[in-house]
């Protein structure tokens, strides 16, 4: 497409809060440049609901690079839509073609209550980190750096769990709204570096045991996940994961 | 358009040899015994680099924190977006560097307007950072024998910066809140997500508490304490265009100024060299890509004006590096601030590259050569990505096209040495400080100087405040006298934007102050242009309260009405801003007045009448502000004229 844009369709959740039953409307949007993102896109159907008197959709996002995993949105069906290893903001217009029709939800899951229109509640993802997602060092105590030497490969699976920015697309996208690659980046990242050692069975128990409080669904290994997940972290730490949690039930004296 | 004060502002530095002064000044502190300081509540908001590594160590230490953010979580604070490094004089690659160098770097890149005292300290604990860092399992960049590896920036001859693949603003700030959420499942942080700042609550000339906006119901609420520490982050948005997030603001900084903390030197803004140019109209932010990229990519533009060849296509006789032909001593690794202006020069005139002509190359072609595409890959590897995500092409096989960007903002709440603001109570860290880097900052020191604030400095100097004014500071109930003056300021405000009820949305009014602001304010100032500037600003704040329509209410969640209360805090200050860069007739870092520079256009500084912080206190919408001069003294490092050739 060059020159003229894109006429497009978007079928939008709106939902005026939390107690409020929702619904889909309708609204068509013409000339979209192949050159926005998918939440300029949105930005400017904003701007022209504004005109129109119609309150504009609410939808999280912050960075705008992929990075603050503020942005979220089920796009006809998939989290962050169409593209591999990308977020709703990093999401460009050139995917679609004119005519498409736009279908635009917002992530649903128990444990991430609709606020508004698109935007959840994922506060139960900070709630599973602080049962247990740290290394219990208070400033001031440390060592120097390189007092610990890790090996390269070590720190590079760490870095590849530790790349996970918290979107909430793992539950979206998975049947049961499982929360386990989420749990599972950061148990591995812990798990494979020195310093998170200590506490390992612990933190693995906790953290398990949070995520179930707070209503996340199990894991079933369909890897639904990992294939909408914008940072890339593999299905390979939910495996990390349930052997830490193994070793910790049956050899460590945290019990369960 | 202002008035000046009687007499010199004292930035509290303590006597002694530089390198003595933060332990004589840590000497000198009140201490709060550790059973106390569990009947002591610290506000502190902001949950980036700098709150989080605040809000934990206070903790750590005992006391009760409330630690606020406007998003729904504290882990995607604007510091997550940080890519390129962070800065310490650990001297591991044995290549000469020093905490002095550090320093001394850091003093030289700034142009000579930081204070030389902060920025030594921040040297001093620089290494203690990355200790504390790698012990949480932040997973920094290593050599195969497991040690740590460095990387070079701007503005140093030395490879002093750590960093974790493009990441490293995600895998520190993910460490200090990893330790955040430790103290909460310890009881001892409270977390206020979703709420933004509204107001400041100050009785009796002393800080008391905040006022926020419960962001998901539309509450005002108060809350108060014995001290409140402000880690709100940078006002590049004032911009519009930045490589900030979008809810970056400078909301909570103004709503302090308001109530009488000065603000200083909110002209010096950083235009960052290479960011992704901008596409159309619709266009909501600027990417940056990291200046780590120039470590390995070699800025160029045609030799001739009219060269419209692929780039691809050019031969090496025909291009101009004109970093390395200007600045032969550090080349593409120079300064932002030096390395802005000439890709600006270039395009002015008449060089640009691409459809706009408002670009420059960055190539990789050399490095590709010389390295292999994987090593490249795996050093940038995500910044390519998002190049590629942004502009559908392919840098590992044509340069890509980048131009300059507002990034950061030196400027902010003024505080002395211990970062405490001129309102007692009141602390300010990180990007919403001005302290430590002057006029420009050097690259990988903004997360430097956000955790040293918070895990090194504020916790020790908040307890001095807590120990001399504690007990007498009984918490404020919510029929105060004060604090129903400032919820009833919040909500009134929040009423009399809902009822303009005009035609013009925020975003569209934004937009135009952000127009008036790179025009005018931006990489190229001039007195006229500024004076301009200042009247344009008040015309577009009539027009905001005249004629902004802002739909629903203020008591359900609504980002439109957020989005406009901030745009109102940005049209006050930007006025400040433009009237602080017309006052400064000279060229500083950042901060370039035409009037002010060599023939060979480089900034030209007035030491005998400039060398000072300037410091605005406010004194009402519209009114003139007085402005109290802190003299920047330079003991150590001898005032020169800054060259990189
Ligand atoms: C794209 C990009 C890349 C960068 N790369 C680097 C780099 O490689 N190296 C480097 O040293 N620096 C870098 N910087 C600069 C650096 O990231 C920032 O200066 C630094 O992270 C700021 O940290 P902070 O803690 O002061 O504020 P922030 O991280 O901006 O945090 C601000 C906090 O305040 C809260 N807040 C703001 N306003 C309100 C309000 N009104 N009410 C309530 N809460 C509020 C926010 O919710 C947030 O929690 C980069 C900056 C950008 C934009
Ligand atoms: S807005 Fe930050 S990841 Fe999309």
């Amino acid at each position: 497409m060059s020159g003229q844009g894109m006429n497009l369709t978007l079928r939008v959740w709106r939902q005026a809060g939390s107690e409020d039953k929702g619904e889909f409307r309708f609204y068509q949007l013409n000339n979209v440049s192949e050159h926005m993102s998918f939440l300029e896109m949105l930005d400017v159907l904003n701007e022209r609901l504004i005109k129109l008197g119609e309150e504009p959709v609410a939808f999280d996002h912050d960075c705008r690079e992929g990075i603050c995993g503020m942005c979220s949105l089920m796009i006809n069906g998939q989290a962050h839509g169409p593209d591999n290893e990308t977020t709703t903001c990093q999401l460009h217009m050139r995917r679609f073609r004119d005519g498409d029709t736009i279908t635009i939800e917002p992530w649903r899951a128990k444990a991430f209550p609709i606020i508004r229109d698109l935007v959840v509640d994922r506060t139960s993802f900070d709630r599973v980190i602080s049962a247990g997602g740290y290394v219990s060092v208070n400033a001031g105590n440390a060592p120097d750096a390189n007092c610990l030497p890790v090996p390269k490969q070590d720190q590079e699976k760490a870095m590849d769990a530790a790349a996970c920015i918290g979107c909430g697309a793992c539950v979206a996208a998975c049947k049961n709204a499982s929360a386990m690659l989420f749990t599972s980046a950061k148990v591995s990242q812990m798990a494979v570096l020195p310093q998170g050692k200590p506490e390992r069975a612990r933190r693995v128990l906790n953290m398990v045991a949070q995520m179930d409080e707070e209503g996340f669904g199990s894991c079933t290994n369909t890897s639904e996940c990992e294939a909408a997940c914008p940072a890339g972290i593999s299905v390979d730490n939910i495996a990390r994961l349930n052997r830490e949690y193994l070793k910790a039930v049956v050899f460590s004296d945290e019990g369960v | 358009m202002f008035k000046v004060a009687d007499s010199p502002l004292d930035g509290r530095v303590p006597d002694g040899a530089i390198a003595d002064k933060w332990d004589n000044r840590k000497n000198e502190l009140k201490l709060v015994s550790p059973n106390n300081k569990r009947k002591y509540e610290v506000i502190v908001v902001g949950t980036g680099l700098a709150g989080a590594s605040a809000a934990a160590s206070l903790a750590e230490m005992g006391y009760n924190v409330k630690a606020f953010c406007f998003q729904d979580s504290p882990r995607r604070a604007h510091s997550i977006a940080a890519q390129g490094g962070i800065n310490a004089a650990k001297n591991y690659p044995n290549d000469g560097d020093s905490i002095w160098r550090l320093f001394y770097d850091t003093v030289k890149g700034g142009d000579y307007r930081a204070r030389e005292s902060n920025v030594y300290r921040l040297a001093s604990v620089s290494g203690n950072i990355i200790d504390q860092c790698v012990a949480q399992g932040v997973p920094f960049a290593r050599e195969y024998g497991g040690t740590l590896a460095n990387r070079t920036f701007g503005g140093a001859q030395v490879s002093r910066t750590f960093y974790a693949r493009g990441q490293t603003g995600q895998q520190l700030l993910l460490g200090a809140y990893s330790s955040l959420m430790r103290q909460v499942g310890a009881g001892k942080v409270t977390l206020m997500p979703r709420r933004e700042m509204m107001d400041l609550i100050v009785d009796e000339g002393v800080t008391r508490g905040i006022v926020c906006r419960n962001l998901k119901t539309g509450e005002m609420e108060a809350h108060t304490g014995h001290a409140v520490v402000l880690a709100t982050g940078g006002y590049g948005n004032v911009f519009y265009l930045s490589t900030n997030a979008k809810g970056c603001n400078v909301t909570a900084a103004w709503r302090c100024h308001r109530r009488g903390a000065y603000f200083a030197n909110p002209c010096y803004t950083q235009i960052h060299p290479t960011c992704i140019p901008v596409s159309g109209d619709y266009q909501s932010k600027l990417t940056l890509m990291s200046e780590s990229l120039r470590n390995d990519g070699r800025v160029w533009v045609p030799k001739s004006a009219d060269d419209n060849r692929a780039p691809n296509e050019i031969p090496e006789d025909d291009r101009d590096y004109y970093l390395e032909r200007r600045y032969p001593a550090f080349g593409n690794m120079v300064p932002r601030d030096v390395a802005s202006r000439a890709a600006k020069e270039r395009c002015d005139a008449g060089f640009g590259v691409g459809d706009t002509k408002q670009a420059v190359y960055l190539d990789f072609k050399h490095a590709i050569e010389r390295d292999g595409e994987d090593v490249i890959r795996s050093k940038y590897g995500n910044l390519f990505h998002m190049y590629q995500k942004i502009t559908a092409e392919n840098p590992y096989q044509v340069p890509m096209r980048i131009y300059p960007a507002v990034h950061y903002t030196m400027g902010g709440l003024w505080v002395d040495y211990n970062l405490e603001s001129s309102v007692p109570g009141l602390f300010v860290l990180g990007e919403a400080n001005f302290s430590d880097h002057g006029a420009n900052r050097l690259g990988a020191s903004a997360l430097m100087q956000g955790l040293a604030d918070g895990y090194f400095v504020l916790p020790y100097t908040v307890g001095d405040h807590i120990g001399k004014h504690g007990s007498s500071l009984k918490p404020l109930g919510n029929d105060h006298p004060v604090v129903q003056e400032a919820l009833e300021s919040a909500t009134s405000r929040v009423n009399s934007i809902l009822a303009v009820n005009g035609t013009k949305s925020p975003d569209s009014i934004h937009r135009q102050l952000g127009q008036i602001m790179w025009d005018k304010c931006g990489m190229a100032r001039t007195a006229a242009g500024l004076k301009q500037a200042a009247e344009e600003i008040r015309g577009l704040r009539d027009v905001f309260w005249n004629e902004v329509k802002v739909l629903g209410s203020g008591d359900s969640f609504n980002q439109n009405l957020e989005h406009a209360g901030r745009l109102a805090d940005f049209l006050e200050f930007a006025e400040l801003f433009a009237t602080d860069a017309w006052h400064r007739e000279e060229s500083c870092g950042g901060h370039f007045r035409e009037e002010h520079q060599t023939e060979d256009n480089e900034a030209r500084r007035d030491d005998d009448n400039f060398c000072y912080a300037a410091a605005w206190e406010f004194q009402g919408v519209g009114e003139q502000p007085v402005l109290h001069k802190e003299p920047m003294e330079f003991n150590e490092v001898a005032l020169s004229t800054r060259s990189y050739k």
